[in-house]
């Protein structure tokens, strides 16, 4: 791996990090339960990235699997915290 | 010896990296929920086609041929993202009409209601 694309890995996960920061902020933050809501659905889309740039960073594939089991859950928490702020209950 | 596959990826992986960085900043700096609800979808559409990209590139460029897995990421996230929005902003709307808070006016005018036939 070269030095130019190992300081620019660096770069992009320093700045992952701090949209991750700010996603947590506003999930502490967020005047309403569905700000929350998406702060966390915006902190697994940016985790999932951040699996794929380690993927390249550590030049193996096995991430890919974790990346793609990232998006399913967070779609699942997701939908399921949405519909539960619908409706008051998940299942129904 | 820097390859010109590793510039195209190094060069992918920061502008993602700016792209999140607009996501999260605009996450946290928007005034009012729908307005905050567009700066994910940043992350979720531009950023993560960039970084597949770069995924794709990187991969491919070790010659075991093209490797097109990571594209699979892409589809499930461009099926998956527009239906939690969809979702999530029908909750929102839901709960401010119930708080009876200040909501977005309408994409169109409602009409008119019209006074009932005098009769005659």
């Amino acid at each position: 791996m070269s030095p130019v694309l190992s300081v620019a890995i660096t770069v992009t996960l320093v700045m992952y990090v701090l949209a991750m920061g700010l996603g947590l902020m506003r999930l502490f933050r967020g005047p309403s339960a569905q700000d929350r809501v998406l702060a966390v659905d915006f902190m697994y889309v940016v985790g999932m990235l951040l699996m794929l740039v380690l993927a390249i960073r550590y030049d193996s594939s096995m991430y890919f699997e974790g990346a793609l089991l990232m998006v399913l859950f967070g779609f699942v928490s997701s939908v399921a915290l949405a519909k539960f702020l619908l409706r008051g209950e998940v299942i129904e | 010896m820097t390859s010109t596959s590793e510039w195209v990826v190094a060069v992918l992986l920061v502008l993602s990296g700016a792209m999140v960085l607009a996501a999260g900043l605009g996450l946290w700096r928007l005034p009012d929920f729908f307005l905050r609800m567009h700066a994910p979808a940043l992350a979720s559409t531009l950023a993560a086609w960039i970084v597949t990209l770069a995924s794709i590139v990187h991969f491919s460029a070790r010659g075991e041929g093209l490797s097109l897995h990571v594209w699979l990421i892409i589809i499930v996230l461009s099926i998956t993202a527009p239906v939690t929005t969809m979702v999530l902003a029908r909750a929102a709307l839901f709960r401010r009409r119930q708080a009876g808070d200040a909501l977005p006016p309408a994409l169109k005018p409602r009409r008119q209601e019209r006074p009932p036939p005098s009769p005659r």
